[in-house]
């Protein structure tokens, strides 16, 4: 199954076939003093930074303006047509947000990926009819008003979120589910229920996935080796696409070379211009 | 094994997270007649004190962290009932949750099992908590304090929401108001009017411990 997202003049294809899809997590105020002031201020110009350091390596950048003490709908509204005009990459549009929400789907050129609705009923009837009229695609997270580490009801909440899409007219190849990435450190089996929860998700619902592929590591020494590593497993149990830090050389190798290694990077293509790429670079 | 002797082996297992180990020596000191308040103050607490200075340096780690408290937890399941005969007051009481139309908890069963190795009494009343749940609550164990956790900014003005109800209550000045979650600054914690803000587990223990000392001195009780 292939989610297809859009941006004016690029696809992007999400799908067990094609090469992993890295949505660059970086345009994110959380833990980032600075930008939260400046957006406070309604000031927008740190995404510019932040877009440059992605752009090589991400497929998508997922976008969220939120700050609770900033207008977030104005932000997200201002925040998309800038980032159009910075990058031709599809747009993942992040916020728990309602109205920011459809202010970035409003202003989008293109078929958006929406970052996310929940299983909770409240949830679903205010977010999917937005995700229909736009024609945009939605991450559904594996949570209902609570947070459950057994795959088996994990994959009762994806099975929720898939069947009321399916109720808006919105198709499974448009749901992305989240299985959901927990903290490792504080829960032994987080990963592991994680990845069992990957695999019940594309044997019985065939859709594709992504995840915070960040979590993982909190709190943990060696974040972006352990990010590598965890991005390795999960991308061989079937997950398909990250909300992942595209600036750490470690997770994006870890990613590449898992898709020549899995079959969706045929002869190594991309995996041998990268490298000529990177040693062109170096060299000039 | 002197008494000295035991509560080194306390500090000192409790400090690298050996629950069996310090449930054991527990034990021999109890049948020694080893004072329970005295292992509690002179060997549990400062461990897990170092523990969370460690943690605040970056020494420690958060899966360390959690096996030193859970360590320091076993140890407190056999003496909490010895403490309360003896008359024993907690450091301090905490009504903990995470605050209406939120359902993550990783964050604050991490603050909750770090206070409670701090030798506090935690009443946890789990994920999506309504305002008027945090009042009653608070009205019927009277703690020290009050905290609400959020991860999503969406769901940070429950703290405000809450605070209003406690004030509506008018048990606002009986209880200090503490504010963590992810998305949260120390900003937002002052615009919102809680009384603390903490970026993690440790310092949360730390703060609670000088909003405390601090209500303490300032009111003659």
């Amino acid at each position: 199954m292939d989610t297809v997202l859009r941006s004016r003049s690029r696809t992007v294809v999400i799908g067990p076939e094609h090469p992993f899809c890295i949505i660059g997590e970086r345009i994110n105020p959380t833990g980032r003093k600075a930008f939260q002031g400046q957006l406070q201020a309604g000031d927008l110009s740190q995404v510019e930074t932040d877009v440059a350091q992605q752009v090589g390596t991400a497929d998508m950048l997922d976008v969220n303006v939120g700050d609770p003490l900033a207008d977030e709908v104005g932000l997200m509204a201002k925040a998309i047509p800038m980032l159009q005009e910075l990058t031709d990459l599809p747009i993942c549009i992040d916020s728990s947000i309602v109205e920011a929400l459809e202010a970035g789907l409003s202003a989008y050129e293109g078929k958006a990926l929406v970052n996310s609705v929940t299983a909770e009923d409240e949830r679903l009837e205010a977010i999917l009819p937005l995700v229909a009229r736009h024609g945009a695609a939605v991450i559904g997270l594996a949570n209902g008003d609570t947070i459950e580490i057994e795959p088996e009801a994990r994959l009762e909440m994806a099975k929720k979120i898939v069947s009321a899409a399916g109720d808006y007219g919105i198709k499974p190849e448009d749901v992305v589910i989240d299985p959901l990435a927990m903290p490792v450190g504080a829960e032994p089996r987080a990963v592991t229920s994680f990845l069992e929860t990957v695999r019940l998700i594309r044997e019985q619902l065939g859709v594709n996935t992504t995840c915070g592929a960040s979590n993982t590591s909190f709190g943990l020494p060696g974040r972006h080796t352990l990010g590598a590593a965890f991005l390795s497993v999960a991308q061989s149990h079937g997950l398909t696409s990250a909300i992942m830090d595209a600036r750490a050389p470690e997770c994006v190798d870890a990613v590449r070379a898992g898709d020549f290694l899995l079959g969706r990077d045929e002869w190594g293509a991309r995996w041998i211009a990268k490298y000529r790429a990177e040693k062109a670079a170096a060299a000039s | 094994m002197t008494h000295e002797e035991i509560l080194q082996g306390l500090y000192d297992h409790t400090l690298v997270g050996h629950a069996p180990e310090v449930k054991d020596l527990v034990n021999q000191g109890l049948a020694d007649n080893l004072d329970p308040e005295k292992m509690l103050y002179d060997a549990l607490i400062p461990s897990l004190e170092e523990v969370g200075a460690r943690f605040e340096r970056g020494d420690f780690f958060v899966p360390e962290m959690l096996i030193a408290a859970r360590a320091m937890q076993g140890a407190l399941d056999i003496l909490r009932p010895l403490l309360a005969e003896t008359g024993a007051k907690p450091v301090g009481t905490y009504v903990m949750g995470t605050v209406k139309g939120d359902v993550h908890d990783i964050g604050k069963n991490l603050v909750n099992i770090m206070l409670e190795g701090a030798g506090f009494t935690v009443y946890d009343l789990g994920v999506n908590v309504a305002p008027e749940k945090f009042v009653e609550q608070v009205q019927e164990h009277e703690p020290d304090i009050v905290g609400f956790s959020a991860f999503l900014t969406t769901t940070m003005p429950m703290f405000k929401a809450n605070i209003n109800a406690l004030e509506k209550a008018g048990i606002r000045d009986h209880v200090i108001v503490m504010v963590g979650g992810a998305p949260v600054t120390q900003e937002y914690a002052d615009a919102v009017g809680a009384d603390g803000y903490a970026a993690d587990a440790s310092t949360a223990v730390r703060l609670a411990k000088d909003l405390i000392e601090r209500k303490r001195s300032a009111v003659p009780a």
